[in-house]
């Protein structure tokens, strides 16, 4: 199954620095990271990086790209933050058969895209072989599926995660929301909906990933980026779809052609503002958690930067200002 | 010859061949396979139309099926 998802930059973190930072860092990450699965696994994931571009319609939307790239410049400091905005002209010679309604482009450098299950695979694969053990466990039925139940079984009592002389990271996505006050921490996520289409195989047409754009190395090219705050609920909504469709027609006309041959819903795990949240307990020492709704970008910051400071027993100050205190408003006040 | 209401993937099969595509990515021979419209190793040019499902197509007097050679060629133009 050929899958594509962003490793994207260019839009993260606008009004929060160190979240822009923190993206710039992992994507920086992403290449060594990638290198290191295939020559320990021999799974490729398939990583590139060719810059991406957000496709603008009309004027409105790239005044309004343009004024948030800018932002996204100034508040970058001194770590700089390159990127241009492409004017229509300049785009049909980067891309392949524009509609009339884009009007131009944003592109940064940093942008990329991977195969999110060669890498997953790839990181339990290496998981496993360098002794790695995984410890598996199931919200209670009776509580509901899919992460909701409050009541979590633990392979072993919170308060023995020390004794197991291994440092333990919670991965329960969505379900960190419950999981996480068994340690005495907080995560509080929310699903967040988004949909996506996919085409039949093309031959690479597409040089570089777009927003809501991208094509696989075996030729699909997948469409979407909606988000619908909807709980858990994962069914797909018609109206959603021909929004997508309808946009990508306008971007690439030429889209018409291709049929669709799968179409999927699924939830992201989003914390309250959209920032990853990364703590250790403080009542468990040795437990950490980590939530994030853009867990593929985020790779090789958590593979090569968070990891080495949960083997090291503390997160780095910098991490301070993506801790769930943030949320704490009595602290705040 | 094949019965009035096959497939197009079963005229193909009934006539002979070994393999209706050539994969994407490594160029790997495929012959129609789940005949039921799963796994999509039946693709093929059916009358012009690349990335036809031939096992989903009732064959019919005249039908040209050309092998699908990889990925479906797109020629995008500016609009």
């Amino acid at each position: 199954m050929a899958i594509s998802v962003l490793i994207w930059v260019q839009s993260k973190g606008d009004g929060a620095p160190h979240y822009q930072r923190w993206t710039r860092l992992s994507a920086q990450e992403w290449s060594a990271l990638a290198t290191e699965l295939e020559a320990k696994t021999g799974i490729a994931v398939d990583y590139k990086r060719p810059g991406g571009v957000h496709l603008c319609l009309g004027e409105a939307e790239i005044e309004a790209r343009h004024a948030l790239m800018e932002r996204m410049r100034v508040q970058s400091g001194n770590f700089g933050f390159d990127y241009r905005i492409v004017d229509r002209r300049e785009l049909t010679e980067m891309l392949p058969g524009l509609g009339p309604a884009v009007s131009g482009a944003s592109w940064t450098p940093y942008d990329g895209h991977a195969n999110p299950l060669n890498l997953l695979h790839a990181l339990h694969q290496g998981f496993a072989e360098n002794s790695g053990r995984k410890r598996r466990t199931l919200p209670s039925k009776q509580h509901g599926d899919r992460g909701r139940g409050s009541t979590w079984r633990l392979p072993y009592p919170a308060r023995r995660w020390r004794d197991r002389r291994a440092e333990s990271r919670s991965a329960a996505g969505l379900g960190n929301a419950a999981l996480a006050r068994r340690f005495g921490l907080s995560a509080p996520v929310k699903p967040l909906k988004g949909q996506i289409l996919v085409t039949e195989r093309a031959r690479q047409v597409l040089p570089m990933p777009i927003t809501t754009i991208r094509q696989t190395v075996e030729g699909t090219i997948m469409l979407g980026d909606s988000q619908e705050d909807a709980g858990f609920d994962t069914s797909q909504r018609p109206a959603v779809m021909q929004t997508i469709a309808r946009r990508a027609v306008l971007s690439f006309p030429w889209l018409r052609d291709l049929q669709i041959v799968r179409a999927w819903a699924a939830l992201r795990v989003m914390p309250p503002d959209g920032l990853p949240i990364y703590d250790q307990s403080e009542r468990f020492p040795g437990a950490f958690t980590a939530n994030c709704h853009s867990g593929v970008t985020l790779a090789g910051a958590h593979a090569n930067l968070f990891a080495p400071m949960v083997a090291a027993g503390a997160l780095d100050p910098e991490l301070e200002l993506l801790s769930a205190k943030r949320f704490d408003v009595s602290a705040a006040a | 010859m094949v019965p009035a209401g096959a497939s197009a993937a079963a005229a193909v099969l009934a006539a002979g061949f070994d393999s209706i595509r050539k994969t994407p990515v490594e160029g790997c021979e495929r012959a129609p396979y789940c005949m039921m419209g799963v796994c999509f190793d039946c693709l093929a040019e059916i009358d012009g139309v690349a990335n036809r499902q031939s096992c989903m197509i009732e064959v019919r007097p005249g039908m040209r099926i050309s092998r699908q050679m990889r990925a479906r060629m797109m020629d995008p133009k500016v609009e």
